[in-house]
């Protein structure tokens, strides 16, 4: 067979004795990681069935960290811009460390405190309703100009209780005597996470059903002429009316996001142990090397394949899996929160209610939350199976040699 | 204490990186004792394979180190609704004592990560593995670091209580308060900039001059940490009041937010890079004259070198930028 | 160009399973021509070839390859020279199972990184060469013994090497296919310049006439060493 011209020439050239940087620097990094991407993506494809069981429960597992927080997350955004309008200071009477009403001559008093723009007095209160076991919240809303038996009720309370516009709601008041009431109007849905089971009333049948006395209130809201002079302001009120708790809208805002956070945090922990599972699976699978693929390594380490490459390979394939399940997940979580009603960890976050708010959160991505995930479901994985991968790619060529 | 899933998180990070340093600190010293390149038993043989595991592990521990870095300064941020008195991070992390000094480990432990690594490079290239012991002593000094870092980071944690009332930023960070944190603030702004820009000149020439003298290689190390540390106080001193075009608001930590459209990622990842770069090149220096590294030294210098001084470009670049297109007059 | 000096290769050293495969072995081989490493199974010929093609690293001993020490070598190194210098065909073939015959033969390139266009066509020559073109795109289970070993064969000659090592190239192959791929070996390669180092006991390859050097080893030691 004749040799074609210049085919070979190592009879001419020396032979490399050993590579200089230049030669590492000149063969191009990303070719050569695209050329194991490929052999990595081919190998896990060959392989499917064993990598799908692991790469369905990893999806799994970013799914449910994700829901958490993008549903913990979607509802203090909404709890926080809706408490935005909620007045700055909040001043309720004390008797004995319990609630007490206010006497309306509490609000000359507040009015004439230095920092308060206003002060006016709020009716509002619980009531149980035996016949669906929940309770209503109560409100006087003056600027709706009710009349004496005119309610307006949330869109939750018209759904469980299955009443309309022109239909009689009937109470007990406190004497015990019933008090019908008339429904005009009904909330809303768009506004449901306040005012669910919210009822709205005028204050003459307030008063009649509460029995309350005309000079009191249930509290005091102010609005302060410099919001950051809330907190002196609620030192001077203090000072000035003893049996007083004066509340600040920043409070409430930190007890919310405390709650909802510590809640997140529970769950988390809660799902730790189905991590730790994972992460033993995780192990398990990657140090279970079968013969095919110990084979598989030995004879690539035999024809020019190094330890590097391989481990380098072994790394990919991890990346890939974890890139997939984070994709898959995290699409999943988003559509089911956002989309699908959020049935999943809804009871852990929201409390524990009857009457539940029917709202649609709004979709929010934010790094911090994409960290977390991270660090929480992709860093445990590598970790499981940095030491078995390497163990892996050490494996001796020598063994492919005997066949 | 409070638990929330960024700080879950965040521990889990600490406890992996613990971990992982450890392992290899471990297998280091396993190293130091018996390694002998010109052995061919099995014993030599093992070793050398776990050389491998041991750079994965640290490449490893960097990685989760700089995620650890992002989400710990992300994490005090979001907590800062959570403290009465703290505005933002700056507030959350003065709540107790270990704030601070868990930021720094953490920027300690990632530069030293990275200096290892570039080690590890370079000595990968030798065909007799001239840096190993260099390298693994270097190691075990790093493991009590970890374990520091993470043991401080949960002392943080454990001892965040709400209902402290902590320093905002606004007078931690005020020319009023005390400590380093407003001495910072308290510089005034003329020396300031002129001393952010002469650092920047000096590094220029600096890089120039090692590039020509490479015995200038621990200096010029040094130089790089020094512009790394006058940035950052660049970035209180004057930098943060013209990006939020406030006079009084010094803090570093709010840049990262939503509200400035990010620029604080696209001043400290540069900034970070550069250093570990710069510094890089500097520790490598002294060990050219070693005949296996000889044809890889020179180059990766160069390299190194180049990319910090672009990384340090881009930094002092945008800062200029962001200077220029505030409406924030500051000086006369 | 190759020297090995007094090489040793120990496998489980202290172990109860301890085994000497190879004993103080000194050899010198010249650039070019035909070398045949004859003797019985677990003579240390299949040990002694992973040594002299920087499969593996002796116990004790040096290995020079032109000058250059070479038993002491990291192993990134030593996978370098590897690369390069030496190609591998294997008793079992040892193709990988799942990829075509195409991609089998550019497997040993893609840790260099070459430009994918110009690696597939420099493999798409070689199987040309080895009247393999038709089975490119097939999976390398659907061969048959004969186009298997000249895949192999292929496969070894990717990165161009100076040196090819075939041990027991004949072993799973019937007499007519023994030939052929003897003939390859033997005829082609040989005459391009290529050194070739073989190791069978199988009589219709080392009583070859191309056949330049014949070593023979018993017990990792030689016992024999004839130019023919």
């Amino acid at each position: 067979m004749p040799v074609e011209a210049g085919k070979c020439d190592c009879h001419t050239t020396p032979l490399l004795l050993f590579p200089t940087a230049a030669d590492s620097a000149m063969r191009p990094l990303l070719e050569r990681q695209k050329y194991l991407i490929d052999y990595t993506l081919a190998a896990l494809l060959r392989r499917k069935t064993r990598n799908l069981g692991l790469l369905l429960v990893y999806t799994l597992l970013v799914f449910l960290f994700a829901s958490v927080l993008l549903l913990s997350q979607g509802l203090r955004r909404e709890a926080a811009l809706l408490l935005q309008d909620a007045p700055e200071v909040v001043v309720q009477k004390l008797v004995a460390g319990r609630h007490d009403p206010l006497p309306a001559a509490w609000l000359d008093t507040l009015r004439r405190i230095r920092g308060v723009s206003s002060a006016k007095g709020r009716l509002w209160g619980y009531y149980y309703d035996p016949a669906i076991k929940a309770n209503y919240t109560l409100m006087v809303a003056p600027e709706r100009e009710l009349g004496a038996d005119e309610i307006v009720v949330g869109a939750a309370l018209a759904r469980i209780r299955q009443i309309g516009v022109g239909d009689y709601l009937s109470l007990r008041a406190a004497d015990g005597r019933p008090l019908s009431l008339h429904i005009i109007g009904v909330l809303d849905s768009a506004s449901e996470l306040l005012d669910a089971d919210l009822l709205l009333l005028s204050e003459t049948g307030f008063r009649q059903l509460f029995q309350l006395p005309p000079e009191v209130y249930t509290d005091a809201v102010l609005t302060v002429r410099n919001p950051r002079e809330a907190s002196t302001v609620a030192g001077k009120i203090a000072l000035a009316l003893p049996a007083s708790r004066p509340i600040l809208r920043a409070e409430i805002l930190r007890t919310y996001d405390a709650v909802f956070h510590w809640r997140e945090g529970m769950t988390f922990v809660a799902l730790g142990s189905l991590l730790l599972a994972f992460l033993i699976l995780a192990w398990d699978k990657a140090a279970g090397l079968s013969a095919e693929e110990k084979r598989e390594i030995g004879i690539l380490k035999a024809i020019g394949w190094e330890t590097g490459d391989i481990l380098r390979m072994k790394l990919w394939e991890g990346a890939l899996l974890s890139l997939t399940a984070f994709l898959a997940g995290y699409l999943l979580a988003w559509w089911q929160v956002f989309y699908g009603g959020a049935r999943l960890f809804a009871p852990v976050l929201k409390g524990w209610a009857v009457l539940y708010p029917d709202f649609r959160l709004t979709p929010t991505v934010d790094l911090q939350q994409v960290l977390v995930l991270l660090a929480v479901t992709v860093l445990p994985y590598i970790v499981a199976t940095l030491i078995p991968g390497w163990r892996a790619a050490i494996v001796d060529p020598d063994a492919a040699m005997r066949g | 204490m409070l638990i929330t899933p960024a700080i879950v998180a965040l521990q889990l990070i600490a406890l992996s990186v613990a971990g992982t340093v450890l392992l290899a600190a471990g297998f280091a010293w396993k190293i130091l004792r018996h390694w002998n390149i010109y052995s061919g038993s099995e014993l030599q043989l093992r070793l050398e394979r776990r050389t491998y595991l041991i750079s994965t592990l640290l490449g490893f521990a960097l990685g989760a180190e700089l995620l650890s870095l992002l989400l710990f300064a992300q994490t005090a941020e979001s907590l800062s609704g959570q403290f009465v008195g703290a505005m933002c991070a700056t507030g959350v992390l003065n709540v107790n004592r270990f704030g601070f000094p868990t930021l720094l480990l953490k920027i300690a432990l990632f530069f030293l990560a990275a200096l290892w690594l570039l080690l590890n490079r370079v000595d990968n290239r030798g065909y007799d593995y001239p840096l190993v012991r260099v390298k693994y002593g270097l190691l075990l000094a790093l493991a009590p670091l970890a374990l520091l870092e993470g043991t401080v980071q949960t002392r943080f944690f454990l001892e965040l209580e709400p209902e402290v009332i902590t320093s905002c930023c606004g007078s931690l960070f005020s020319a009023t308060g005390q400590g380093v944190a407003a001495e910072l603030a308290s510089l005034p702004a003329r020396p300031a900039l002129v001393l952010f820009y002469a650092m920047a000149g000096l590094l220029l020439v600096m890089g120039l001059a090692f590039r020509r003298w490479p015995q200038l290689g621990p200096l010029f190390a040094a130089t790089n940490l020094l512009t790394f540390a006058v940035a950052i106080a660049g970035i209180v001193a004057f930098l943060s009041l013209y990006v939020y075009e406030n006079p009084n608001h010094h803090c570093p930590f709010c840049l990262l937010k939503a509200g400035y459209d990010y620029v604080g990622y696209a001043l400290y990842l540069p900034l970070f890079g550069a250093t570990a770069a710069g510094m890089g090149a500097g520790i490598i220096a002294p060990f050219r004259r070693i005949v296996s590294l000889q044809a890889t030294i020179p180059g990766e210098m160069r390299h190194l070198t180049g990319l910090a001084l672009t990384g340090f470009g881009v930094f002092y670049g945008l800062a200029t930028w962001l200077m220029l297109r505030s409406n924030l007059i500051l000086l006369g | 160009m190759i020297e090995l000096r007094e090489v040793s290769k120990v496998f489980n050293q202290g172990q109860p399973n301890e085994c000497r495969a190879l004993r103080k072995l000194s050899l010198h081989l010249e650039r070019g021509g035909i070398t045949v490493f004859k003797g019985p199974s677990g003579s240390g010929k299949t040990t002694l070839l992973t040594l002299i093609g920087c499969l593996a690293r002796p116990t004790a001993g040096r290995i020079t390859l032109d000058g250059r020490l070479l038993s002491n070598l990291p192993e990134r190194f030593l996978t370098e020279v590897r690369r390069h210098t030496f190609g591998f065909v294997f008793q079992q073939f040892n193709l990988i199972r799942g990829l075509t015959v195409l991609e089998n033969v550019m497997l040993p390139a893609y840790p260099l990184g070459k430009p994918y266009r110009e690696l597939r066509d420099g493999a798409r020559a070689l199987l040309d060469r080895f009247r393999l073109a038709a089975k490119a795109d097939s999976r390398v289970e659907w061969l048959s013994g004969g186009e298997a070993q000249r895949t192999a064969l292929a496969r070894a000659l990717i990165n161009d090497p100076a040196v090819l090592i075939a041990d027991e190239p004949t072993a799973n192959l019937d007499s007519a296919l023994s030939r052929e791929v003897l003939g390859l070996l033997l005829g082609e390669l040989a005459m391009q310049g290529r050194t070739v180092l073989i190791s069978s006991h199988d009589p219709l390859v080392f009583e070859a006439v191309q056949v330049d050097r014949i070593i023979e080893l018993h017990d990792g030691r030689m016992v024999g060493d004839s130019q023919c």
